[in-house]
C-alpha cells in the first residue's frame, strides 16, 4: 500500500453494496468490443449447441422465442473493473436449451458471430445461472451490446457472457478462448479476483 | 571436434532485447489470414476492450492481441506472419544477426 | 537516464502532490500535479489517480492529461481537468477535499492509441462532448507549443454556455493560435443572441464545421459513450475512413 490520500473515505461502504474486490459502480453501461460489432438479420439467425458425440441441437429465432422466458435480474461485472448492479434481462435458460442434450462433456466453448470465443465449464451454465438473452431493460439488446442476442453468466466476469453469441461447443476438454489465450483467467470468478492467468 | 551447428538460446538475448525497444508504429507487418502487408500503424485496433485487439484493415481478422496485467503482458502476434522492422544501417554485415 | 517514453513503465504508481487548482466552471477544477519522477508524455494520453482510505481502501480513476509538461521548482507538473460527477467517489473528494501539498498516487502517461504526434501535418478535426475537451485541449496546447501548422477544427458539444471548460483560452486561442477554429454545439439551452435553437450533435455540425473526406483530416473524438458512438457513426457516414477516426470513450466515471 502506498499513501494515505487525507480526508478521503471513499463511498459509505456500510450501506454500500457488497462488491466484488478492485470493482466500483456504474450507472453508465460500457461498450467494450474487440472488433466491429456484427450485425446480424433475425432471419438468420441461430442458436446451436453441438455435443462431444457429434450431435448438434439448433434453434432459429423464432424458436427461441417460443422457448420459456425469464427475467432475469443480476448484476454485472466487468474485469475492466465496473459493475452494475440490478440490470434486467430477458431470455431463455440455459437449463432450457440443455434438457434435451444428451452429454457427457464438462466444458463448453460459446462462439459469437464476428469470431469470439469464450470457455466455461457446463457445470456454471446450470443450475439457473445462465441465460441466452435477447431483451435488455426493456428493450431489444442493442448491437453494440451484443444483440440480437448475447449470453449472461453474471457470476462469473463479463468477457464470459458473449455478446452476438452463435452456439455453444460441448468439449471433454477445456478449450480456452479469445480472452484466455491472451492471459486473462480460465474460470473468471469476481468474488476471488481472477482477472489473469495464475491470479 | 564436431562443429557447431546451431547456437544456444543465450545468443537469442541480445538481438531480442533490441528489437523490443523498437517503436512498432513504422513497422510493417504480414495478416497471417489474409496475407496483405502494411504499416502496423495502419491497423485496426481495438482498446475499449479487457486488452487491446489489432485487426487487419483488409480482411479484419485479429493479427496482434496484447493483455496487460498489474505486473505482467501478454503479447499474442500469431495473426501476424512477421513483423519487419527498421533498423539502423549496419557498416558491416557480418551474419544473419 | 532514459527519456524515452518508452522505455519506462507506465504501469508504476509514483506519488505526485497537488500544487495548484484552477476552477474552469462550477463543476470542473483543473489540478496541477508535481510528479518528481514524470517520464513525459503526448497529447491524448491521461493517468490513473489512485486514493488510499485510512483503512487500506484504494479507488482509482483515469483522467485525461491536459497539457504539455510543465517545469516547475520542484520538478515536472503535469495538469488534470476533473469534472464533478453526481454521486461520484473520487471527482467530489479531488474537487473538494484534495488540498494544495496533499499526495496521490499517480500512474502513467497511458494510452498508446488516442495520441497526436505534434510532427503530424495532416488537418485535424476534434470534437468533444462535455469534458471530452481534456484530452483534445492537450492536443490543442501541444500545436501551440511546438508551432505546428496543421490545421485544427474543433467541434465543442455542451449542455449550456456556463459548461464550457476553458472557455477564455479557447476564445484566446481562436485569436491568437493561427489556424485553430471552434464551433460549439448547445444540447440545452444557447448564449443569448445565439442562431438556431440547441440540439443534439448531427450531420449538418459535423458536415459544417469538420474538415471534408478528401483532405484526409485525423479526427479525434472523445466524450460519453453514446456521444462518440453518434460522432463517429456520422463522421464514417460522411466518407471519412474508419481508421482515421480515433475515439476515447468516457466509461464509468465518478
Amino acid at each position: 500500500m502506498g499513501i494515505v490520500s487525507p480526508g478521503f473515505q471513499g463511498r459509505p461502504r456500510t450501506q454500500e453494496p457488497a462488491l466484488p474486490p478492485g470493482q466500483y459502480l456504474t450507472e453508465d453501461f460500457p461498450v467494450l468490443s474487440a472488433g466491429p460489432t456484427p450485425r446480424v438479420s433475425l432471419d438468420t439467425w441461430e442458436f446451436v449447441i453441438s455435443a462431444e458425440n457429434g450431435s448438434e441441437h439448433r434453434w432459429s429465432w423464432q424458436e427461441l422465442m417460443a422457448l420459456p422466458q425469464e427475467t432475469p435480474q443480476v448484476d454485472i461485472h466487468c474485469v475492466t473493473r465496473w459493475s452494475k448492479l440490478g440490470t434486467t434481462w430477458q431470455g431463455v435458460s440455459l437449463d432450457t436449451l440443455l434438457a434435451d442434450v444428451d452429454t457427457g462433456a464438462h466444458f463448453a466453448l460459446a462462439h459469437s458471430y464476428g469470431g469470439y470465443t469464450t470457455n466455461l465449464p457446463l457445470d456454471d451454465l446450470r443450475g439457473g445461472q445462465a441465460w441466452v438473452v435477447h431483451t435488455f431493460d426493456g428493450a431489444p439488446l442493442p448491437a453494440e451490446h451484443g444483440g440480437p442476442a448475447r449470453l449472461l453468466v453474471p457470476h462469473l466476469y463479463f468477457w464470459k457472457s458473449a455478446k452476438w453469441v452463435r452456439g455453444l461447443r460441448l468439449k471433454t476438454m477445456d478449450e480456452p478462448g479469445f480472452w484466455e489465450t491472451a492471459g486473462y483467467h480460465d474460470y473468471g470468478d469476481p468474488w476471488r479476483e481472477q482477472r489473469y492467468q495464475g491470479d | 571436434m564436431t562443429e557447431m551447428s546451431y547456437l544456444d538460446g543465450n545468443m537469442l538475448d541480445g538481438p531480442m532485447r533490441e528489437l523490443f525497444t523498437v517503436d512498432l508504429s513504422t513497422a510493417m507487418g504480414r495478416c497471417e489470414n489474409c496475407g496483405t502487408t502494411g504499416s502496423m500503424a495502419s491497423l485496426h485496433v481495438y482498446s475499449h476492450a479487457p486488452g487491446l485487439v489489432a485487426r487487419c484493415p483488409s480482411c479484419e481478422e485479429v493479427m496482434v492481441r496484447l493483455v496487460r496485467g498489474p505486473d505482467r503482458a501478454w503479447l499474442d502476434l500469431r495473426g501476424t506472419t512477421y513483423l519487419q522492422v527498421p533498423m539502423p544501417m549496419e557498416q558491416t554485415v557480418t551474419g544473419p544477426l | 537516464m532514459a527519456t524515452s517514453t518508452q522505455r519506462r513503465t507506465p504501469n508504476r504508481w509514483q506519488v505526485g502532490r497537488l500544487v495548484e487548482r484552477r476552477v474552469e466552471t462550477p463543476s470542473a477544477q483543473t489540478l496541477v500535479l508535481e510528479v518528481p519522477d514524470w517520464p513525459g508524455h503526448l497529447p491524448g494520453q491521461h493517468v490513473d489517480l489512485r486514493l488510499t482510505a485510512p483503512d487500506g481502501y484504494q479507488a482509482a480513476r483515469s483522467y485525461s492529461i491536459a497539457g504539455p509538461v510543465v517545469d516547475g521548482p520542484g520538478g515536472p507538473r503535469i495538469e488534470v481537468t476533473v469534472q464533478r460527477v453526481h454521486d461520484g467517489e473520487v471527482s467530489p473528494y479531488l474537487i473538494d477535499v484534495f488540498a494544495d501539498g496533499d499526495p496521490v498516487e499517480v500512474r502513467g502517461p497511458l494510452g498508446g492509441w488516442f495520441i497526436w504526434r505534434p510532427e503530424e501535418t495532416a488537418p485535424v478535426q476534434l470534437v468533444a462532448g462535455g469534458s471530452g475537451i481534456v484530452p483534445l485541449m492537450a492536443m490543442i496546447r501541444a500545436r501551440r507549443a511546438t508551432g505546428s501548422k496543421a490545421p485544427f477544427r474543433l467541434i465543442y458539444s455542451v449542455r449550456t454556455p456556463g459548461d464550457v471548460i476553458y472557455a477564455d483560452e479557447l476564445r484566446r486561442r481562436v485569436r491568437d493560435d493561427f489556424g485553430l477554429d471552434i464551433a460549439y454545439v448547445y444540447t440545452r439551452e444557447a448564449p443569448e443572441g445565439w442562431r438556431g435553437e440547441p440540439h443534439r450533435i448531427g450531420l449538418a455540425d459535423v458536415n459544417t464545421h469538420g474538415w471534408p473526406p478528401d483532405l484526409e483530416p485525423l479526427t479525434y473524438v472523445c466524450g460519453p459513450t453514446a456521444f462518440v458512438e453518434t460522432v463517429a457513426d456520422l463522421l464514417v457516414g460522411l466518407g471519412h475512413p474508419s481508421r482515421r477516426v480515433k475515439t476515447e470513450r468516457f466509461g464509468p466515471t465518478g
